[in-house]
């Protein structure tokens, strides 16, 4: 269950609305600069909302009537964001490890490795990766941290056509491998087809539908987005 | 055959041990001082900022002076330290403490630079994955900064190498324990007859101010090509 209730402010920008979404995967769809990252930073605790109340599968991240507001750290969130952000300075391998429980064992290492394909560039830096290697090492990175959500922003953006149906396919192979809770932030119909299950849609801070897969993939194909046949 | 007098050799070695003392012992602080500038805003940051910077504009010997108030024999620390066997004036520790604090402000400076040229959303991203602030800073922020870090040493070095003026103020120059190679220097000078010492030293101070010079360059040419490729 994803219990949002934002009001937060940037600059001139505000933000508020409230949702309830049993999706297992909920997707925040609207144009470039409507809210959506502002939402997903919210979440991750990246963001300090002005008032309202976060919570995941009952596990409550933020509640400003009970001063409730768990750091970032502490709030287990896988998070992928649109640039990745993989470090720089260390290894595939070690920017995997890096959000690693202490007590997770080789297996679980060698099972993400496995499901993303990574084991050939485990010795390479950022650097030497290709845009949808890299992605793939922050989703990596993000699920190897056992979080109870994953947060993804934009997890196909900026990348070229060969990479986008790349990390796709991984990302449905996530969904279907593992039962977590996801919210996905896109612009993308087909992403949102390929993913959620349920789509928020916002448009300049406020919440103006929230909609079964089946409601936005009829709206969207109404909108004859040509993109939307390779979704499936 | 030595190029060095004895005397010289001692004084160089001095300096070495001086310097090195004094980078090392102020590097600590300086990171903390730097990562408050670059990170947090607090009230009174302009004047803290001030403050660090003060051993780089006040004349050397005021500062010498200072630390003279402060630590020598009769100062509100110094007394205790000598209570306590530790006494600094007149010693080779105290010439020491001097090359710190002139050399602190430049530390400070780079590593400021250093620390704000990192990308804040890397520290994020660290933070979503479970860092807490140390970790953070010493798996991202230190690691990425590690360059201006270095070029922040090699100045700092420099300076506190070449340091004169607050040095022969606060533990004067003491053969073996306080005359560092610029003191040195300066008493060859005003010896008739020192000319030549006076030269191999300058020698040897500019080769050693060149060689901190060209780390330092080098440290931040590449750290900026790198930005530039990123």
């Amino acid at each position: 269950m994803i219990d949002l209730d934002l009001a937060l402010q940037r600059g001139e920008f505000s933000l508020e609305f409230a949702l309830a979404s049993p999706a297992r995967a909920l997707a925040l769809f609207g144009p470039s600069g409507c809210g959506k990252t502002s939402t997903l930073l919210a979440i991750a605790g990246l963001l300090r909302p002005r008032r309202g109340h976060i919570a995941i599968n009952d596990h409550v991240l933020f509640d400003s009537r009970t001063g409730a507001d768990l750091a970032t750290a502490r709030r287990d969130l896988g998070v992928v964001f649109q640039d990745a952000r993989l470090f720089p300075h260390l290894t595939a391998r070690e920017n995997l490890r890096y959000g690693m429980p202490r007590n997770a064992t080789v297996q679980a290492f060698d099972d993400v490795v496995q499901l993303l394909q990574l084991s050939a560039l485990l010795k390479r830096k950022p650097g030497q990766l290709s845009g949808g290697q890299i992605r793939r090492v922050a989703i990596g990175r993000a699920l190897l941290r056992r979080p109870h959500a994953l947060l993804l922003d934009e997890p196909l953006a900026n990348l070229h056509r060969e990479a986008r149906v790349e990390v796709l396919e991984h990302l449905r192979g996530l969904k279907r491998e593992f039962a977590l809770t996801t919210i996905l932030v896109s612009h993308q119909p087909d992403e949102v087809i390929a993913l959620a299950d349920q789509v928020a849609r916002i448009e300049d801070g406020r919440l103006v539908a929230l909609e079964g897969i089946e409601s936005f993939r009829a709206s969207a194909k109404s909108l004859n987005a040509p993109h939307l046949r390779a979704a499936g | 055959m030595s190029l060095l007098t004895p005397a010289e050799t001692i004084a160089l070695a001095l300096s070495f041990k001086v310097s090195l003392v004094g980078v090392v012992c102020s590097l600590p602080v300086a990171i903390g001082c730097a990562w408050l500038l670059a990170r947090k805003r607090f009230f009174g940051k302009p004047l803290f900022e001030g403050l660090l910077l003060l051993p780089l504009i006040l004349p050397p010997v005021v500062t010498g002076y200072v630390l003279l108030i402060v630590f020598g024999h009769h100062g509100a620390i110094g007394r205790w330290l000598d209570a306590a066997g530790l006494s600094i004036a007149f010693r080779w520790t105290g010439a020491a403490l001097a090359a710190a604090v002139m050399a602190f402000p430049l530390l400070v400076v780079a590593l400021r630079n250093a620390f704000e040229s990192v990308d804040r959303r890397l520290e994020n991203a660290a933070a979503t994955l479970g860092a807490g602030a140390w970790r953070i800073f010493f798996s991202v922020t230190l690691p990425l900064s590690l360059r201006g870090l270095v070029a922040g040493l090699a100045l700092a070095f420099a300076r506190a190498f070449g340091e004169f003026g607050a040095t022969i103020t606060f533990v004067s120059s003491i053969p073996g324990q306080t005359r560092t190679l610029p003191i040195a220097l300066y008493e060859l000078i005003s010896t008739p007859g020192g000319e030549g010492g006076a030269l191999r030293l300058t020698l040897v101070a500019v080769i050693v101010a060149l060689l901190a010079g060209l780390i330092a360059a080098l440290m931040l040419l590449r750290g900026g090509a790198r930005e530039v490729e990123a």
